[in-house]
């Protein structure tokens, strides 16, 4: 658009149509990791900038866990004001090239918009990318900062919880340091997102923003060993001598079905797989160090957004293997023993997952795996029908007598959900926590009930997402800000 | 930050290092470990904590150069510094006054088994220990278990020095000879641990083995590390590395570390090809 725009009527930026994210085909995106989504050109973002109708009561707003400005980063956009774009923009949200790849969209800010009710509501995940991708591409200027408050805050997990939450105390003038377990920050976003869907080096220029506010990392630090809770809050016992602790240590435990050959080899959890392929590089091997093995046939247990990336993962890898030995394409399987309406990932991840090749087996449960020479060499299944809804008011899936059946696969992936790791609990006392191993904290302030800690993300809600776990350190860093000014 | 103060060569392939990590140093206590990548594209690789100064801020390994990621850390030398450096992971040993105990060290497992030694006998237990190699060049550390020790044993597979046995045969010798003997640790190769727990089971000796399995995150976060200990599923990272080897279904562990042979003998082969040159 190089022409001077003009003033668009509502009918006329009502006939805009959304403009689709261009993507890498799908035949052709199964055989590398690079990132699918391609992102907008300026043109696509302009355009698309344009549809948005700037409503009075811009009820997108409210669906955003951490409240972005959204009419006004895209009203700068459209007028090409993009450092007011990228200011309206981060003044809510330290993380916009994430949040902008990762967030569900879907269900939270485009959901609001008043286009959705007649149509398709304006695209403003692809939007915060842009902007958030146009900001990295100048290079990111820090914000001025206010005069430190002399207070020290302590924030365990550099995911997505602990680095909003660090950034925003960061900003009011606090001085935090991220206590992170593993070698590399980022938390989920590092370990568990595939580098197609959120590449490591977006991660690493979002955590370099952060460390420009002042924050300190401190990495492989895991609290509960290197440092308890207690110790972190106690100026006796060392130097550290925190005023507060904020705990975005995630739910990193993986879960098991229980079932018989679950330890032959060949069978993986999620996490272990997703963190070799990930965190640890697995797909460059032997250029990188770390070894992953898929096999010709995969079946990967479950149906959230982890088993999606596993899945895609085991399908790039094997297509990969494939094609340098010349050899039948693999075969991955998702299996879920509810039907296509409960599964928990989102629609646009299924959708990218079937695209790519990935068979859908519904409404069907393992029971057994077996093994020969210590190696799995089939999975036994039984058919699922649903029953009543259960507690989560989803419909219960029965087993139907009689119609297990076996299934060809020499790789399993277990995605079946993660609950807090209880490391970080040593050496706690006071900090109550559910039947479910999480933390209990206030819904709004993230108030435990141990005095000066604070918690947020899935260590509270159990395995949940990126941009609700945002919100919650961001409320979190606003009372804890509250509490050290002493109001 | 985690630099390498010292080293020393035991054999063509077991090597010492001192590391710096004052905060690790502060909290380590025997039995535990830590994970290190030598590289940044390197694995994370658990070693076992051969000893540790909290005054110094220092941490001792001993490793056996078997594949890739420990050839590249035997190449390091004092002034270089390890990429990450993780810990003190798992539980520590289970320190208590017993009585008389037996700790048995194999090979590169004399590392590991140093400090429990020096700890049960600092609780008060009287200490006999066994150490033993295949050969008299993989031996180290006599002297040191010795000042540790109340009784030492010293044996090699092959004879080439002081007794020739293997390990499980001194220990089958005191446990007839002695009806007092309270508990025994045994550290070293999975095969070594096995046939020692075997040993000790018709006597009922509580015997206590420290298990070696593939570790990725080692806290508890992914599940590679996965035995079976008395039928239930345990993690090795977080559940151990101690357990005990009567209940260990020592099969499951051998075929688990077994997974990545070709990727391992593939990684190390490049590795080879590429430093042939460098002296080492």
């Amino acid at each position: 658009m190089s022409e001077p725009i003009k003033e668009l009527t509502t009918k006329e930026r009502m006939a805009i149509p959304r403009h689709e994210m261009p993507r890498q085909e799908a035949m052709e995106r199964r055989k590398n990791f690079f990132e699918v989504a391609l992102g907008y050109s300026a043109e696509q973002a302009r355009e698309e900038a344009e549809r948005c109708l700037q409503c009075k009561k811009p009820t997108c707003i409210e669906g955003c866990p951490v409240e972005v400005r959204i009419p006004e980063f895209i009203l700068a956009l459209r007028s090409g004001d993009m450092p007011g774009a990228v200011q309206a923009l981060k003044s809510k949200n330290n993380l916009p090239a994430i949040c902008g790849r990762v967030c569900p969209q879907e269900t939270q800010c485009e959901i609001n918009c008043v286009l959705a009710k007649k149509g398709k509501p304006v695209a403003i995940g692809r939007l915060e990318r842009y902007v958030a991708d146009w900001e990295l591409g100048q290079g990111v200027i820090p914000p001025e900062l206010p005069p430190p408050t002399g207070k020290k805050v302590a924030v365990v997990g550099a995911g997505p919880a602990g680095l909003t939450c660090a950034a925003d105390l960061a900003r009011m003038g606090h001085q935090v340091t991220i206590f992170e377990a593993l070698h590399a920050p980022g938390g989920v976003l590092m370990y568990g997102i595939p580098e197609f869907r959120l590449p490591k080096k977006i991660v690493l220029a979002e955590v370099n923003y952060v460390k420009s506010l002042g924050v300190e990392l401190r990495l492989n630090a895991v609290i509960g060993k290197l440092f308890t809770l207690d110790e972190l809050l106690d100026e006796l016992l060392n130097e550290q001598g925190y005023d507060a602790v904020f705990l975005g240590t995630g739910a990193g435990l993986p879960m098991f079905m229980n079932i018989p050959g679950e330890n032959y080899n060949g069978v993986y959890s999620a996490n272990e797989f997703l963190t070799r392929v990930n965190l640890m590089k697995g797909y460059l091997f032997p250029e990188w160090d770390t070894p992953v093995k898929v096999g010709k046939k995969v079946a990967v247990v479950g149906a959230g957004n982890v088993a999606m990336d596993a899945a895609r993962c085991a399908l790039r890898l094997g297509t990969i293997r494939a094609l340098e030995e010349g050899s039948e394409l693999p075969e991955v399987h998702i299996v879920y023993r509810r039907s296509r309406a409960e599964m928990p990932a989102r629609a646009e991840e299924v959708e990218n997952a079937q695209e790519e090749g990935v068979i859908f087996d519904l409404l069907t449960n393992p029971v057994e795996i077996y093994g020969k020479d210590g190696w799995v060499s089939g999975m036994r299944c039984i058919r699922m029908e649903l029953g009543e809804p259960d507690a989560s008011g989803r419909r219960q899936p029965v087993p139907i007598p009689g119609s297990e059946f076996d299934m060809d696969v020499d790789t399993v992936i277990m995605a079946l959900g993660t609950r807090p790791n209880p490391m970080v609990f040593t050496a706690s006392g006071g900090l109550e926590r559910t039947k479910h191993g999480t933390v209990v904290a206030d819904e709004i302030t993230g108030r435990t009930t141990k005095a000066r800690v604070w918690a947020g993300g899935d260590i509270v809600t159990g395995a949940a997402t990126v941009i609700s776990a945002m919100g919650a350190g961001k409320r979190a860093a606003a009372d804890i800000d509250r509490f050290l000014r002493g109001e | 930050m985690y630099e390498i103060l010292e080293k020393e060569i035991f054999s063509d392939v077991t090597k010492l290092i001192v590391v710096s990590a004052p905060d690790v140093a502060r909290k380590a206590q025997a039995g535990q470990f830590i994970v290190i990548r030598v590289v940044d594209e390197g694995e994370r690789i658990p070693l076992t904590i051969a000893d540790f100064d909290r005054a110094q801020g220092t941490l001792t390994m001993v490793f056996q150069e078997v594949g890739k990621s420990t050839m590249h850390l035997g190449t390091l030398r004092p002034g270089d510094a390890l990429a990450s450096l993780t810990g003190p992971l798992g539980r520590p040993t289970e320190i208590e006054h017993y009585g008389t105990v037996i700790c048995v060290g194999g090979g590169v497992g004399i590392a590991p088994v140093y400090p429990i030694a020096r700890e049960l006998r600092a609780a008060g237990n009287h200490v006999i220990s066994i150490i033993g190699a295949r050969t008299k060049d993989l031996l180290f550390w006599e002297d040191k278990m010795g000042t540790v020790s109340d009784e030492l044993i010293v044996c090699t597979d092959d004879g080439s020095y002081k007794r020739k046995a293997l390990v499980t045969e001194p220990l089958k010798e005191l446990l007839e000879q002695r009806d007092n003997v309270a508990r025994v640790w045994a550290i070293g190769p999975a095969i070594m641990m096995k046939f020692c727990s075997l040993t000790t089971k018709p006597f009922g000796v509580p015997t206590i083995v420290s298990l070696n399995s593939i570790m990725v995150d080692a806290t508890g976060m992914c599940g590679a590390c996965r035995v079976e200990v008395g039928g239930k599923t345990k993690f090795v990272c977080v559940d151990g590395p101690e357990f005990d080897g009567h209940q260990v279904d020592w099969d499951l562990l051998l075929a688990r570390q077994r997974i990545y042979l070709p990727e391992e003998k593939l990684a190390k082969e490049k590795f080879l090809a590429e430093h042939q040159t460098c002296a080492r």
